[in-house]
């Protein structure tokens, strides 16, 4: 193992803001409002109509071809609606709207320790499918299609990613501290479908405490190991530590799977756990709200489906005297600006921060031209150039973008932008030309199919 | 003095030899070339600037030459190069629909608002990205001029939060209606002053809700016109330029003033 990967930048971490505040739990009283799409692949297809009666874990809409996810309802009450509802990236999509009864009766058998679990590589995938889990981390891809790549046997590594190196967030920091043995348990459980695979546990050297829980979780157990990391962003990338624990870089056309490794959050291997052995679908992930403006930051457990503004008011509200200039759902690094609070949280969310004062602003007025200083090609941890690549952008040149100068393999961690002193919106680039050449691939194979 | 003789000779008969092979060559290879396509491509300006749409002057020619492409479409050239091509073709080029870019929105600043604070690059794209919606209306036009950076002939400005299309310059390339990520410009006949300038396709309260000069999908237009001309499809009307006779009666009816009225000499005319 290698002790770091390339590049990567030291942003301010400011987790001190919610460190210390324990995990609760955080019942909404609202509607809840659930996105048909809100993991990577087709939109679920709503399996109930207006006026239907819901429960705690019932399934509301269902996985529509192989790589979709079930979204399971995390309240109980009345189906008020179905329809289209603006959502965390700003567009309307089509939403199942749920009234919340505020009494949560859950549904029949759920949550219950099962006896004998079916441990079973099926069983296994079958509960995982059945419970709607996607990688909690922020992508969202469903964690029963991760699960099972073509050969489950050249798996080597079960990365546990602990890391949590977006500033500002904490919640991964709480859980694994106070449920590091589901955690464990969750990491067994997915190590029976690899064979020869082993378990790491990967987390950044400033989380002491939950590296302690873990080691002690992990104690005795001869197929998991807990790796301290050097706290540096993007640590908790999936090629990042990749990089670290398996010692191979790939293109972004490979999968991890074809790496030998699979990485999951210890979020997901929580609800792993709480699925396969207590049949607990996922409807509720542990989230951070923090940022300069919120007056009690905290770590909640929240249900899906919750909206912003909702969680915003749990959390006290904003500090006295200060207005809401930005709100960031996810991390402040690759986290989307929201454009208004009342939008649901997805199952992914794992953040909210709330701003008195726009840090863009700054920036924008201070924006000169690339200087050509170069410290955006030290700092990626793709081993990507930023400046060649945004020139090519600039001037259109998508072949060159994508042919020479790899521009696909950008993951989007905001590190080049971060680290400019020219304050250029490299990222911002990169997404929209990345968008723009899959979008003309996409167009081109759709054709070719005519 | 005998090898200058001989370097004659032997220079001679190479170039006998090299010149008949050529004059062979090109009667055995010679390539067809239609002879429209050569006069076409005589009388185009011949500066390959790509502004037709086509790679450059020679494709242009052959693409007017098959009749892929119209005779006045050659933007640099204008008028009296499409009378010369027009002469070539046999067509008048004045019997040629001219097609120009149109925007379907009409939210300036003043009509609808702006949601959130946008910071970022100034492109529609980019916008479109960044998870802020720019404008309440989830269809209309954002403002920050994609249009305006692919437009070869500088025809398209932003004017009020809005892009409009200079009509004279427009060459009808196209760019900009691939360009725009809100698929809100269309190529429409010059001649077509009537013509609906909105694109959103929610009801009517949700339209008001976001811009005062949106289409409410109210159907009085539909009822107005005496030749079915036009439709409401999904809450937005649209108006078949081929049956359309610009007769502006759908314009004066319409609550909103979302149909442009036909310029008053034209209604005349009618």
């Amino acid at each position: 193992m290698k002790s770091t990967f390339r590049g990567g930048v030291h942003p301010r971490e400011r987790k001190e803001l919610s460190e210390g505040a324990a995990l609760r739990v955080f019942d909404a009283k609202g509607e809840m409002v659930f996105p048909l799409a809100q993991h990577i692949g087709k939109p679920a297809k709503p399996v109930v109509k207006r006026g239907d009666a819901v429960l705690v874990g019932q399934l509301i809409a269902e996985a529509d071809g192989f790589v979709s996810a079930n979204i399971i309802c995390s309240c109980s009450g009345k189906v008020k609606a179905v329809e289209k509802r603006r959502t965390i990236s700003g567009a309307m999509l089509e939403s199942i709207v749920i009234e919340n009864d505020g009494l949560y009766n859950k549904k029949e058998g759920m949550g219950e320790k099962v006896e004998e679990p079916d441990l079973s590589k099926e069983g296994i995938l079958a509960k995982v499918k059945e419970a709607g889990i996607v990688g909690l981390g922020g992508a969202g891809f469903p964690t029963a299609v991760k699960l099972a790549p073509r050969d489950a046997a050249a798996i080597k590594y079960v990365i546990a990613n602990g890391a949590e190196c977006e500033p500002y967030l904490t919640c991964n920091d709480q859980l694994m501290q106070k449920y590091a043995p589901e955690i464990v348990e969750g990491l067994e459980i997915t190590l029976k479908l690899f064979p020869n695979a082993v378990g790491v546990i990967a987390i950044e050297r400033n989380k002491p405490k939950a590296i302690e829980a873990m080691k002690k979780a992990a104690e005795g157990k001869e197929k998991i190991q807990v790796l301290d990391l050097p706290t540096k962003y993007p640590q908790g990338g999936e090629r990042s530590l990749i990089q670290v624990v398996a010692e191979v870089d790939f293109p972004t056309s490979k999968l991890p799977a074809d790496a030998g490794c699979i990485v999951d959050n210890v979020g997901t291997l929580y609800a792993v756990q709480r699925a396969v052995m207590y049949n607990e679908p996922l409807f509720s992930h542990v989230m951070t709200v923090s940022g300069d403006a919120v007056k009690n930051p905290a770590n909640l457990i929240v249900r899906d489906g919750t909206s912003f503004r909702e969680i915003m008011e749990e959390c006290g509200g904003l500090k006295d005297g200060l207005a809401l200039k930005k709100a960031i759902c996810g991390g402040p690094m690759m986290g989307l600006t929201l454009s208004s609070l009342d939008i649901p949280i997805h199952k992914t969310t794992n953040g909210l921060l709330l701003w008195a004062e726009d840090p863009l602003e700054k920036a924008e007025i201070q924006m000169t031209a690339c200087l050509h200083c170069g410290r955006c090609t030290t700092v990626c941890p793709q081993g990507l150039m930023p400046q060649m690549m945004a020139e090519a952008a600039e001037h259109g040149d998508m072949e060159r973008y994508e042919t020479k100068l790899y521009g696909l393999d950008c993951i989007a961690c905001g590190s080049c932008t971060y680290i400019c002193p020219a304050k250029r919106p490299l990222t911002q680039t990169f997404k929209q030309v990345k968008a723009e050449i899959l979008a003309a691939k996409r167009a081109a194979a759709a054709g070719g199919k005519k | 003095m005998e090898i200058i003789i001989i370097t004659t000779i032997v220079i001679t008969v190479i170039g006998i030899l090299v010149g008949a092979g050529l004059v062979f060559t090109g009667k055995k290879f010679y390539v067809e070339v239609d002879e429209k396509e050569a006069a076409v491509r005589e009388c185009l300006p011949g500066n390959n600037c790509g502004a037709c749409g086509y790679a450059g002057c020679d494709a242009m020619a052959a693409a007017i030459a098959s009749g892929d492409a119209p005779v006045n479409g050659c933007p640099v050239g204008g008028t009296p190069v499409a009378e010369k091509i027009g002469e070539i073709m046999g067509i008048s080029a004045e019997a040629v629909d001219r097609k120009v870019a149109f925007v379907k929105c009409k939210g300036s600043c003043e009509v609808t608002k702006n949601q959130g604070n946008y910071i970022g690059i100034k492109d529609c794209r980019s916008a479109m990205l960044g998870g802020v919606p720019v404008s309440e209306c989830d269809y209309g036009c954002l403002g920050f001029g994609s249009c305006v950076s692919v437009c070869p002939q500088h025809a398209i400005r932003v004017i009020d939060g809005v892009a409009v299309v200079d009509e004279d310059k427009c060459v009808a390339c196209g760019l900009c209606v691939k360009t725009c990520p809100r698929h809100l410009i269309e190529l429409v006949p010059e001649k077509s002053h009537v013509r609906v300038q909105c694109s959103n396709k929610d009801k009517g309260p949700q339209v008001k809700k976001v811009c005062q000069a949106g289409c409410i999908g109210c159907s009085l237009c539909v009822r107005q016109c005496e030749f079915g001309a036009v439709a409401v499809d999904a809450n937005l009307a649209k108006i078949d330029y081929d049956k359309c006779t610009q007769c502006g009666k759908c314009a004066a009816k319409c609550p909103a003033k979302v149909i442009i009225p036909p310029s008053p000499s034209e209604k005349e005319e009618n």
